[in-house]
């Protein structure tokens, strides 16, 4: 999901000059755009060596944290923006760490793989795991621990009480916002307490 | 590189924390590389306990002389100084050249011994920022140091907010712990009741309290590595020669194993082999039987030839003493807003000593300041010792943290 259309999409959703935090920051190319082209400041979190390196090569800050452990390094509201984007399905605590978002940021924007994107659903129609572009790994060795839909979050942040500012898919570098949960591989929440 | 160590004399009486002061002191340093034309390229690099201002380079017609942190900073290293201008400081009260307890105190022509006054982080920090008003040197591209000397990048930030660009402050903490206190006072203590003490005035005596400084390394060097890296490198083997006695002894069914260098070998065993740790124990409660023992016995021996007494007292004393949120009621979010340069930390996983919670709760205070900071935890498996050795992922950070430095001042 590395696109720069969809990057750009994202990066759309931060207001100008916000104060962000970067959670599963990766080789920190969102931040360094962020600051580049939309004035923001602040870190990425990551927890791959080769990544924070990365990080500090672009110049961008970078905290080198589990996520799982928690976000008790930052107070509450003490950013503009908190971006949890292809990181949430990676988390065994998915749940609390969406909670932390938008108690850290007063506002939380979330992209995570939808798996209910229509060639998913076909896959497994068919009997088996799907293995695509969004989604390449084999079920035996996927990184992605929480398997959702943009239907399920929908769900967890009603039950987590988080208002759901806006939600809308991505396929392609497109917004999609008919029918996101068939059309778009990619599910974006903006999210607050 | 070659190094070449300087000394400055300063006249001027330097007011310490303590309220006491020391006048007509000197402090040796070296530097590397070239200072640019704005002067905008010297990095400051403080040192730790044991550590001198011989960081980098060796000295000319000495093999064995490269400086502590040759690693990390020469030609080419992660702190290159084909880019920046280096400088390596050592300390007040310290005993590799800059005035220390083993001089001459002016005030009463005899030599300080235990009356060297207290000095503490900040008065280093003071002695350093004065040097480099002697070298020209305004602003520092960074300040940079390792443990003690980590506390002291920290405190430059505090100190001289406006003289500091960058930080980088590595396998530190923001004060000691109770623990770590515990583990200096013992080391104190076995100078201190040390019958060659003399009360911290054993020069006057002709002797050195070796046992006392012995103890006090071999302490301090047990928390400066890991359990696990201590398994490793000794694990429960015995000492080869000790082993070799007790195997030539046990053939003999002799009960009298004598000294480890008494036995005789048997033969055909190489000098060096480690023999199996299965019977062969000496059944003496004195003689070094493990390896361990004998690496920890012969580091207290190489330290007790260098390093002084009183000065060791002094550095503990430094380290326990740090604690820049304590005129902050212990809130050192509160403390570090004073803080205006950029961040680097670095702590390692292993590290027991300086724990990367401790360094972590610095990322937090900058962070509660708003203060542009990037923290890295190495997962490295050597304790403490990590911030001086060879860890690719170490080296790359510090390097890409500095091209960034060096990119700014070209800008």
């Amino acid at each position: 999901m590395s696109d720069s259309a969809t990057m750009e999409t994202i990066a759309r959703l931060v207001p100008r000059g916000s104060r962000v935090l970067d959670l599963g920051c990766g080789d920190g190319a969102m931040l360094a755009y962020l600051q580049e082209a939309r004035g923001c400041t602040g870190y990425g979190i990551e927890i791959d060596d080769t990544n924070v390196l990365a990080c500090t090569q672009r110049g961008v800050n970078v905290i080198q944290l589990n996520l799982d452990e928690g976000l008790s390094l930052f107070d509450d509201t003490s950013f503009d923006v908190v971006l949890q984007i292809d990181t949430l399905q990676h988390l065994r605590n998915a749940e609390v760490m969406l909670r932390e978002t938008v108690r850290v940021g007063r506002i939380g924007v979330v992209a995570f793989p939808n798996f209910a994107h229509w060639p998913n659903r076909l896959s497994v129609l068919r009997g088996r795991m799907p293995v695509t572009r969004r989604l390449p790994y084999q079920w035996y060795d996927t990184p992605n621990i929480r398997v959702g839909t943009h239907a399920d979050l929908a769900v967890l942040a009603l039950r987590s009480k988080l208002r759901v500012l806006d939600s809308f898919g991505i396929e392609n570098g497109k917004t999609i916002r008919f029918a996101p949960n068939l059309r778009a591989g990619t599910s974006v929440y903006t999210l607050s307490r | 590189m070659i190094a070449a160590p300087q000394s400055m004399h300063f006249a001027a009486a330097l007011p310490l924390q303590s309220g006491a002061q020391i006048r007509d002191y000197a402090l040796s340093f070296e530097t590397y590389g070239r200072l640019n034309a704005d002067r905008s390229n010297a990095v400051l690099i403080c040192h730790a306990l044991n550590a001198s201002h011989h960081v980098a380079g060796v000295y000319a017609g000495q093999d064995k002389s490269d400086g502590w942190w040759d690693n990390m900073i020469g030609p080419g290293k992660p702190l290159d100084t084909n880019k920046f201008f280096v400088i390596g400081v050592n300390n007040l009260g310290s005993c590799f050249g800059s005035t220390g307890p083993m001089h001459v105190n002016p005030d009463n022509g005899r030599v300080y011994g235990a009356d060297f006054p207290v000095v503490t982080v900040e008065d280093w920090v003071n002695a350093q920022a004065r040097l480099l008003d002697a070298l020209g040197i305004a602003t520092l591209a960074a300040v940079m140091g390792g443990s003690l000397g980590g506390m002291q990048a920290l405190s430059w930030t505090l100190q001289y907010p406006q003289r500091v660009r960058h930080a980088v402050v590595v396998a530190s903490a923001p004060n000691l712990t109770a623990e770590n206190i515990a583990f200096n006072e013992v080391a104190r203590r076995a100078i201190v009741t040390d019958p060659d003490f003399h009360g911290g005035h054993f020069y006057d005596h002709g002797v050195i309290p070796k046992r006392g400084l012995r103890i006090a390394r071999m302490i301090g060097h047990i928390t400066y590595l890991s359990d696990d890296v201590m398994n490793e490198k000794f694990g429960r083997q015995l000492r080869s020669a000790v082993s070799k006695t007790a195997a030539a002894a046990s053939v003999g069914a002799s009960s009298d194993a004598g000294p480890p260098q008494g036995g005789t070998a048997p033969p055909g065993g190489g000098e060096d082999t480690l023999v199996p740790s299965v019977g062969a124990y000496l059944y003496s409660t004195q003689e070094i039987e493990f390896q361990i023992e004998s690496y920890l016995r012969h580091q207290g021996d190489k330290f007790a030839e260098y390093f002084d007494a009183n000065t060791y007292l002094l550095i503990t004393r430094a380290l326990d003493y740090f604690d820049p949120a304590r005129d902050h009621g212990g809130d050192l979010s509160q403390a570090l807003a004073r803080a205006g340069s950029k961040f680097l930390l670095v702590s390692f996983t292993t590290d027991w000593r300086f724990a990367p919670k401790r360094s972590r709760e610095i990322v937090k205070a900058l962070l509660d300041n708003r203060r542009d900071v990037s923290y890295a935890e190495i997962d490295a498996p050597h304790g403490h010792d990590a911030f001086l050795l060879d860890d690719p992922r170490y080296l790359a950070l510090v390097r890409s943290y500095f091209d960034g430095i060096f990119k700014e001042i070209a800008a």
